[in-house]
């Protein structure tokens, strides 16, 4: 496995509305992944009209529930646990390709200052600031089919939005495939789910973070 | 303003999670008005018809009944002369283009009534129109009695011209039946406003016949069960059929070939004075107060309320759905015969080829923006494609069409090789011409297109033929309608509408390709990762 176990100390990671909002996200997205996948003929679970009833329920909820949380990044500043940047990205990149096979240790550490790795802090970026509400936008279009004529948006096509926000759904499902797995190359396999859960997580003492990784607060 | 419902409906959805219906009792505008028509009927009429010494006279005739109707019902006469029901023709179209039962239109049943009068007309409300000299502006030939009596003993002829059969009566070869003479002061002292019986004498039996034609009028909607139709039912509201089809001053809404029953979708609270033949004059177009309901409410600019709450149709009684003239003529011993199939109906018969009959149908589905175009004897046709003798007007880009079912009656019907036109067989008369005498297409084609003043050529063919009904009536309770899948899906009712987006019935090849390739090889790569670092760690402790 990635760190030695010699010597580890527990740091806080998540707070609480962290992870509530991180699971609750997560039961919704996986609702609206079922349901929504109903709709488009892919399975019968629920029936057409009530996995519709419940993906509109559920899609909406997962609006407010955003809403919630941007307000939450920013007034916390927790949003700048996403500026992207490139120092490390490749050695991080390298380490899941190669190194992770080697026993190499994980070229960049969690701390408080700095949640998420180089490439982590990409893909989340991508996650929150362009799919989730690229889905969300033609989601409510979606829903709000009849009243585009009143809206203005009659150049709108109903097959361009179900086509862009089933593409979503799919980039979504393929992101949850790669990330649930993820979860199992911390230093034990359940590691960091349990971080998830509890907010804290077992780092290394040894590790000095690099002035980069922390931003001010912290 | 939508928005701002939308708004609160998603406040809502999310404080309840799964909130609660929106219940709404049965309070809906016009329920009470209904009631009060429909129940206790006896404060509705003023007038006992059985009192009325203008209807104690001795009668003999028809025409003598109308004669004293007309006494006090001074208006009626000319009133009716304007309606389709005696000039069976379409008021707003050209008299030359023949467009009505009257002039030149066909249909795949039994064509055209040139040259067949005394046979068709026996449902035409009026007495004798047995050839081109019916006098049009006699008001006595109008039949009052046949929309307005009550007893149900009044029995038309079926090959009388409108007339029923002369004292004492007289049997009819075609059903072997005997037709008794009307007691025609009991049948006018009876007269009242029109019922379904009273309708139903020419509508259910259009065609001939029981079902034959509409596929959603038979006689099981005489005294409909609340399964066959919610509104009409005995048991619930009664509805007759005035109730919807509003009338006024003799002219009954409905549609009438390409001039649709309404042409706004209004309430009647928006015009209470408007027809009552919309869905949507009494339920509004958001008529859905379910959960689900503003979904719904949602589908009613593009989906005729039909298409749902008529799941299929001829849900009692079999309907003719398949009708091939080209295998008439076939005899047995030299004579003609006939064979019944299943519930007892004709499969074939020497006199009209091979017929097939269906219940329960599902209904064909057409874009529809209330108009139906009709082709007439004179219409160029292309044999090489099934010809749509009648055909709904609509689409999907036009904002006024909506998806509505239909009956589609398919079959093999005469037409003019050469000329390349429908033709008007002579079916029905004494005379060796007539089709049901001589068995001779040609002379039969010759001698109806001759009648109606149209050229033949002398070479007769037969052509795949459509004529359409749309299905309005059977209209089912809301327990029995279609579930959103029966569209919403791969095997969609909706199948051949292919000019739009519809959610569960179509999607992207690419996308949908494109999605499960990427999830697949997301898959496929953890997989392969967890092996690669499951067998590299085993190797490791070797």
């Amino acid at each position: 496995m990635a760190a030695t176990h010699n010597n580890m100390k527990k740091i806080y990671l998540y707070s609480r509305f962290e992870r509530f909002w991180h699971w609750t996200q997560s039961i919704l997205i996986i609702m609206l992944m079922i349901t929504g996948m109903e709709v488009h003929g892919v399975f019968k679970l629920f029936g057409f009209e009530r996995a519709v009833d419940l993906h509109n329920t559920l899609g909406l909820s997962w609006l407010v529930l955003f809403v919630f949380i941007v307000f939450w990044l920013l007034t916390t500043g927790e949003w700048k646990q996403y500026i992207p940047t490139s120092k490390k990205l490749f050695a991080v990149a390298r380490y899941y390709a190669v190194g992770i096979f080697k026993g190499e240790e994980h070229p960049v550490h969690k701390s408080a200052g700095a949640k998420h790795n180089p490439l982590q802090r990409l893909v989340y970026l991508g996650l929150s600031a362009i799919l989730l509400p690229l889905q969300m936008v033609t989601g409510l279009l979606y829903w709000t089919y009849n009243d585009w004529a009143a809206y203005g948006l009659n150049f709108v096509s109903l097959e361009t939005i179900a086509n862009v926000h089933m593409g979503c759904a799919y980039a979504l499902l393929a992101f949850l495939i790669v990330h649930i797995y993820m979860t199992t190359t911390g230093h034990s396999l359940t590691a960091h789910i349990g971080a998830m859960f509890s907010g804290w997580e077992e780092v290394s003492e040894d590790y000095k973070v690099e002035d980069w990784e922390v931003h001010e607060k912290s | 303003m939508r928005f701002i419902r939308r708004s609160v409906f998603a406040l809502v959805a999310v404080v309840f999670l799964c909130g609660p219906a929106f219940g709404v009792g049965d309070d809906a505008p016009g329920i009470e008005m209904a009631r009060q028509a429909t129940k206790g009927k006896e404060l509705w009429i003023t007038a006992d018809h059985s009192k009325f010494d203008a209807l104690k006279q001795p009668f003999k005739s028809g025409p003598e009944v109308t004669k004293a109707c007309l006494t006090c019902h001074t208006e009626a006469g000319h009133q009716f002369h304007k309606t389709i029901h005696w000039t069976w023709l379409d008021p707003k179209a050209e008299k030359e283009m023949g467009i009505g039962k009257g002039g030149l239109v066909l249909n795949n049943f039994c064509i055209s009534i040139q040259s067949n009068e005394p046979r068709c007309t026996s449902c035409h409300a009026g007495y004798g129109w047995k050839n081109k000299d019916f006098d049009f502006k006699s008001e006595e030939k109008i039949d009052c009695l046949v929309c307005h009596e009550q007893t149900g003993t009044y029995k038309k002829f079926p090959a009388g011209a409108g007339n029923p059969a002369p004292a004492p009566g007289m049997l009819f070869k075609g059903n072997g039946k005997f037709y008794k003479s009307p007691e025609w002061n009991k049948v006018a002292q009876s007269v009242s406003r029109p019922t379904r019986a009273n309708c139903g004498t020419c509508h259910f039996y259009g065609g001939g016949g029981d079902g034959v034609k509409h596929g959603d009028l038979d006689s099981s909607m005489r005294m409909p069960s609340k399964n066959l139709d919610v509104h009409m039912s005995t048991e619930g509201q009664n509805f007759e059929c005035s109730r919807c089809h509003t009338t006024v001053k003799h002219q009954i809404a409905g549609r009438i070939y390409s001039n649709p029953a309404a042409v706004d979708r209004k309430s009647l609270l928006e015009d209470d004075l408007g027809a009552k033949i919309m869905c949507e004059s009494c339920h509004s177009a958001t008529p859905h107060k379910s959960e689900i309901g503003m979904k719904l409410n949602d589908h009613t600019d593009k989906v005729a309320c039909q298409s749902c709450h008529i799941p299929t149709f001829a849900r009692e009684l079999p309907t003719k759905m398949w009708w091939d003239w080209s295998q008439a003529g076939k005899m047995k011993d030299g004579k003609p015969y006939v064979v019944k199939g299943e519930w007892g109906k004709p499969t074939y018969m020497s006199k009209k080829g091979d017929m097939r009959w269906e219940k329960n149908v599902i209904p064909e589905y057409y874009w529809f923006n209330g108009t139906i175009e009709s082709i007439t004897a004179k219409t160029i046709i292309d044999p090489g494609a099934p010809v749509k003798v009648s055909r709904p007007i609509g689409s999907s880009k036009d904002h006024k069409s909506r998806i509505m079912p239909f009956k589609v009656h398919r079959g093999k019907t005469p037409y003019d090789v050469v000329n390349k036109n429908m033709v008007i067989p002579h079916l029905f008369g004494k005379d060796k011409a007539a089709y049901w005498k001589g068995y001779d297409w040609t002379k039969a084609t010759a001698a109806g297109m001759a009648y109606a003043g149209l050229p033949f050529s002398g070479d007769v063919g037969f052509v795949d033929t459509e004529y359409v009904y749309p299905i309005t009536h059977m209209v089912a309770p809301k327990d029995n309608v279609l579930a959103c899948e029966a569209c919403h899906s791969k095997q969609s009712r909706l199948s051949s509408l292919t000019t739009f987006y519809m959610p569960g019935r179509d999607a992207s090849r690419v996308v949908d390709a494109g999605g499960w390739f990427i999830v697949i090889a997301s898959i496929v790569g953890v997989v392969l990762h967890a092996l690669g670092r499951i067998f590299i760690k085993g190797r490791k402790e070797d």
